[in-house]
């Protein structure tokens, strides 16, 4: 296994968190600012009441199509999607699967 | 600006009768607007009207007309097929005298082939079930039940399938997980990034945005500017 330079990791580690606090800032309407503002205990289904199970749906579809990943049903469970942390570490898991 | 269509019944019976939203005033170009469905269509209800009147505004007429199944519909959803659908555009096509059509999300899996338009950020069978039945096993999941897309695929092929509250049967259910928009000559995509914002199908609470609106109708004023030379 080849070890990817710290810099260059850790650009691709903000990128992927870019990009899903931009995906859930799409789904809910939030600007850039809120969306930034979210940390891994920042709870998301069953904290926010407008994040039912269609939109978590629709969130999890579009994000297999910016992040190129295909989430499998045994992947969706409620630690995964109970906090911006759970989904971003399962983000993380599905890019760079060991 | 609302009024109805007639669609001739496959089984020879009465014609059956669906409204249509139409900015209407006889002009020469008349696009037929294939609307997004089930969940999108209402988080895009508004959108597809503004755009609309972005179209009106530029002298061209638009038409939306209810498939049978759909929004005011009296007819049974799980009894409407992709097949039949299309054959319903088209019917709606001829009795509304378009010259163009703007297929929505899904809706571009029905635009009929005869006619010039456009494909706005289409939505391909597969990817419209894939989200829906997720939605469909995630809630199930919160009930402590565990149903699977390949288990529930294979219900719905052959009993029908019950998502978000639409009843779809089992025709609709295998046509959808091979359904992919096909562009006829003379229609394009328009892609949802030219918009220059996140799709609105995404909120989860339904909102609107004029800017989108804005440029969608320029993009198809400008598109019908460009064929017309």
């Amino acid at each position: 296994m080849t070890t990817l330079p710290h810099t260059e990791s850790a650009a691709r580690e903000a990128a992927i968190d870019r990009q899903l606090k931009g995906l859930i800032a799409d789904v809910l309407g939030l600007d850039a600012a809120q969306a930034e503002a979210f940390g891994p205990e920042t709870g998301l289904f069953g904290h926010l009441p407008e994040l039912d199970s269609m939109a978590v749906a629709g969130l999890l579809t579009e994000m297999e199509d910016r992040l190129g990943i295909v989430i499998e049903d045994d992947d969706v469970d409620g630690e995964m999607l109970e906090t911006y942390g759970g989904l971003l570490a399962f983000a993380r898991s599905k890019l760079n699967p060991r | 600006m609302i009024f109805t269509w007639n669609l001739a019944d496959p089984d020879g019976g009465l014609a059956k009768e669906e409204l249509v939203v139409g900015f209407d005033r006889g002009r020469p170009v008349r696009v037929l607007v294939l609307p997004a469905w089930f969940d999108e269509a209402n988080k895009l209800r508004r959108f597809t009207v503004e755009v609309m009147r972005r179209l009106d505004s530029a002298g061209i007429d638009s038409l939306l007309p209810d498939l049978p199944g759909c929004n005011e519909s009296l007819e049974p959803l799980e009894q409407q097929t992709l097949g039949y659908w299309r054959e319903a555009a088209k019917a709606a096509a001829e009795a509304l005298g378009a010259t163009h059509v703007l297929g929505i999300r899904a809706g571009a899996l029905l635009a009929p082939d005869g006619l010039p338009g456009w494909h706005y950020a289409a939505q391909s069978g597969p990817k419209l079930l894939r989200g829906m039945i997720r939605a469909r096993t995630i809630a199930a999941r919160e009930a402590g039940k565990f149903e699977t897309y390949e288990g529930l695929t294979a219900l719905g092929r052959v009993a029908g399938l019950s998502l978000s509250g639409w009843s779809l049967g089992p025709a609709i259910v295998s046509e959808l997980e091979t359904a992919e928009p096909a562009l006829a000559p003379g229609q394009s995509d328009i892609a949802q990034s030219i918009l220059g914002a996140p799709g609105l199908w995404l909120r989860a609470e339904p909102d609107e945005d004029a800017g989108q609106a804005d440029r969608l109708g320029g993009m198809i004023v400008q598109s019908l500017a460009e064929t017309a030379r």
